[in-house]
């Protein structure tokens, strides 16, 4: 578990957070969305101890994560949005880099580079990026560590491997994970994911699982009353509503959501305070 | 599998499940896969599986055997089909009759397109 407690971060003058406060459970994939600039990044390299904030706390597991105490980080693993791999082979830089996690498990490894179509024995410099990611989240998803960040994962992935993606985190997953995925590219985890954290403004602004949210709402391209939010589509409209009773429960459209909550997060977030 | 825009994922992934009992995929009394295996083969997150097996449980379509998984149902399938009449009686023919009333179409018609049919 996560708990970011009335969090302020400033790069240099540029405010980025303030009071930001959030928990992240085990068992749930978290998708972190926000708009360019909001945060996102910002926000995971905070929850890994790479940048410190300027007031409150982050505990990781009861760590505080500006510690980097050893154990918590051989808990938790970032993929980050880009990075360079070493000149060695991947062979290589498991048998390096393994033994700092004690829970990296060398079959789901395996199972991983079959799910991507890989082999052990590439050299990680060679590679192209989208290659280089599938690579790294290989490495990322065998570590096993109780928190894994994944920063704009299927950024550069060509089509089949973005199903591969899903296919290998759904199967990685467990009820002790915590998996937080930020992306822009909501189609790609759209049903991977099962609570939605949206940034904005130097705050979390919403902050529900797809279970509560599809509870409560409803996304529709039928004409309504009343709606929470509309808007203009090709060929016609779409609209976010409260849901009125049990049998209109629709697919979440994450879309739909986002801009919806851009527009007037209070609005939305009253439909689940009562 | 490709979703549609209109019913939740996880009735679609139990209709799916359904039509695989149907067609004898999954027999009676067969285990079916595990929750996290089928979220996997689907790219979907787990707890939505957990929702459409819940569903299926409720409905006595799947039974779970603690710390083994889930089974098929004696009779599931005579289940599915009912469900299904239920369904289309309920919701299609529902639809299909006001659509009729505004092509003006008569009853009669149709059930002499239905018998044509049957005869060739």
């Amino acid at each position: 578990m996560i708990v970011i407690n009335d969090l302020k971060f400033n790069y240099a003058k540029h405010e980025v957070f303030d009071n930001l406060s959030l928990t992240f459970n085990e068992g749930k994939i978290y998708g972190l969305l926000g708009l360019n600039g909001a945060g996102k990044s910002t926000l995971l390299y905070l929850m890994s101890g790479l940048l410190f904030a300027d007031k409150g706390k982050i505990e990781f597991n009861g760590y505080d994560v500006t510690k980097r105490n050893p154990k918590a980080l051989a808990d938790m693993f970032l993929v980050p949005e880009e990075f360079e791999l070493p000149r060695l082979t991947f062979e290589k830089y498991v048998e390096l880099n393994a033994p700092f996690y004690p829970n990296f498990r060398y079959e789901t490894f395996e199972k991983c580079l079959q799910g991507f179509n890989m082999s052990a024995d590439i050299r990680l410099d060679k590679l192209s990026m989208g290659q280089k990611k599938k690579a790294f989240m290989c490495f990322a998803l065998a570590a096993n560590t109780s928190l894994l960040i994944m920063d704009e994962p299927t950024n550069g992935l060509d089509i089949p491997s973005k199903s591969q993606f899903r296919q290998v985190v759904s199967s990685c997953m467990n009820d002790e994970r915590t998996i937080i995925i930020s992306t822009h590219q909501v189609a790609d985890v759209q049903n991977l994911i099962d609570h939605i954290t949206i940034i904005n403004d130097k705050k979390a602004v919403f902050d529900y699982s797809v279970i509560d949210i599809t509870e409560k709402l409803c996304f529709t391209t039928e004409k309504i009353e009343n709606p929470l939010f509309t808007q203009e589509v090709f060929g016609g409209q779409l609209s976010v509503c409260k849901r009125q009773n049990e049998n209109d429960e629709t697919p979440l459209n994450i879309e739909l959501l986002f801009n919806a909550v851009l527009a007037d997060s209070k609005k939305i977030n009253e439909v689940f305070n009562n | 599998m490709d979703f549609k825009e209109s019913r939740p994922i996880y009735l679609q992934i139990a209709d799916k499940i359904c039509g695989e009992i149907l067609t004898g995929k999954f027999a009676e009394n067969e285990r079916i896969p595990s929750v996290r295996e089928y979220a996997s083969g689907l790219e979907v997150n787990a707890n939505t599986v957990v929702r459409s097996y819940d569903f299926l449980q409720n409905k006595d379509i799947i039974f779970n055997k603690r710390g083994i998984g889930y089974f098929v149902a004696e009779g599931a399938a005579e289940k599915i089909l009912q469900m299904r009449r239920e369904m289309f009686m309920n919701e299609q023919l529902k639809d299909f009759f006001n659509e009729i009333d505004i092509l003006k179409i008569s009853i009669n018609e149709i059930v002499e397109l239905y018998n044509q049919r049957n005869k060739s």
